[in-house]
């Protein structure tokens, strides 16, 4: 998702009557439902994970401005300009209330942005794939922004509070995000030229797999979901996330007009589910490993954001300085 | 950033009701914080009021919900209403 593969640090899961009084109060409050805070004791692991993951949140959510604002001066229209940009500054929101429920966590944020720069930490997957059309626009607030709704809402229980929180905010807005991105499709659908519709087609043919691919691979087996879930910051495994998002999509997809690169879609009387072909997860691991379309140039296009606007920033200290001292002497 | 001042952001949804902590922001003083809690927390008319306060300004009771800090208020049951019992034809009060 917005944060793929998190390691917990954990082989396997303790049970209760191995874990220390502390951690053994920590998890029984957790199994209660209530919400952990800030000041409250926890495992390390717990807060190392959480760094990990609100981290990698709110990387890609900062990164994810980058691919759309690639459009923002070619919008077809001043509306979509506005509406455009509008969804863009709701992303770097996202990013910072993440940003600051990290913090309450003891990390730093200009450290963890370093680390971003260094490669030392991820951000998600789906950032990498270029935005080569208008359509790549409706098609990642569609599909992307929906994956990711399909995400959060179960983490806006997740037992740390300011995550939560968080995602309560971040949930409210994205739904905006996934209609403006549909409407765009349909508007294309609807009103445009044989031309346009072929690039609607082709906006979903290139994401709709890596959308796919954003849940991560299946953690049926895995360790570090396991202690996730135990700790309730994860809810649902991957698959069942992925298999949600498909089984909402499909219909929308029809009701475009549209079809999904993928020969094996089919829906299943029996199981009551969309079936899917295979995903091609070499990909998503060169991805995650820097093989990527647009990775490496990602990362430089924040760097040099925050390096060419330093003298903003030192213009603000300046001003805020001299504020001050206007204020003393006039007093 | 690292000279910047974090600040705690409250903000009032709308006139009557009192102002909620919602998150912090950094700024190089008060007045770019009122801006920055502006433009990230109250975009869609969220509220009518904003403070901001810088975080090292706030003293906090510290330590797990449970702790002895609370203590004075658990054995005051007489603080509540239903604690005294009237009869039935005066209990409206
Ligand atoms: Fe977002
Ligand atoms: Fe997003
Ligand atoms: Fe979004």
């Amino acid at each position: 998702m917005y944060a793929q593969q998190v390691d917990t640090g954990a082989k396997r899961l303790k049970s209760l009557e191995e874990m220390s009084p502390e951690e053994r109060h920590f998890q029984e409050k957790v199994d209660a439902e209530v919400r952990i805070e800030p000041k409250n004791w926890m495992p390390e692991g717990y807060r190392k994970t959480l760094i990990r993951q609100i981290s990698q949140h709110a990387h890609s959510e900062i990164v994810g401005m980058l691919p759309e604002g690639n459009w923002l001066t070619r919008a077809p229209t001043l509306k979509r300009k506005l509406q455009l940009m509008a969804k863009i500054q709701d992303e770097a929101g996202h990013g910072l209330y993440l940003y600051s429920a990290m913090e309450t966590l003891g990390a730093d944020r200009d450290e963890e942005i370093e680390k971003l720069h260094r490669g030392e930490v991820k951000f998600s997957s789906i950032f990498t794939y270029p935005t080569l059309t208008w359509a790549d626009m409706g098609a990642i607030g569609w599909l992307v922004d929906g994956a990711a709704i399909v995400n959060q809402v179960p983490l806006q229980r997740c037992s740390y509070g300011p995550y939560a929180r968080a995602m309560i905010r971040v949930c409210k807005e994205e739904s905006f995000h996934q209609r403006q991105g549909y409407e765009i499709l349909l508007t294309m659908m609807r009103e445009g030229t044989d031309e346009q519709k072929a690039m609607v087609q082709d906006a979903i043919n290139r994401f709709w797999w890596p959308s796919l691919m954003m849940f991560g691979p299946s953690d049926a087996n895995s360790p570090n979901s396991a202690q996730s879930m135990a700790w309730k910051i994860k809810r649902h495994g991957n698959d069942e996330l992925r298999q949600r998002f498909l089984d909402q999509t499909v219909p929308q997809l029809e009701f475009l007009g549209c079809t999904a690169p993928d020969p094996d879609l089919k829906w299943n009387e029996e199981t009551g589910h969309y079936d899917f072909g295979e995903i091609n997860w070499q990909e998503f691991f060169d991805v995650l490993k820097g093989h990527s379309p647009c990775g490496v140039e990602r990362i430089q296009q924040r760097k040099s954001a925050i390096d060419e606007g330093q003298w903003v920033r030192d213009a603000a200290v300046a001003y805020a300085r001299n504020q001050e001292r206007k204020a003393k002497s006039a007093a | 950033m690292a000279d910047w001042t974090l600040y705690e952001v409250f903000v009032r949804s709308k006139h009557g009701l009192n102002h909620k902590h919602v998150g912090s922001v950094h700024a190089a003083d008060a007045q770019m914080a009122l801006e920055n809690a502006r433009e990230l927390y109250t975009r869609r008319s969220e509220g009518v009021s904003l403070w901001v306060v810088p975080a090292g300004q706030i003293t906090a009771s510290a330590g797990d919900e449970k702790e002895p800090f609370f203590d004075p208020a658990d054995d005051k049951v007489y603080r509540h209403a239903s604690f005294y019992k009237l009869p039935p034809e005066v209990d409206q009060m």
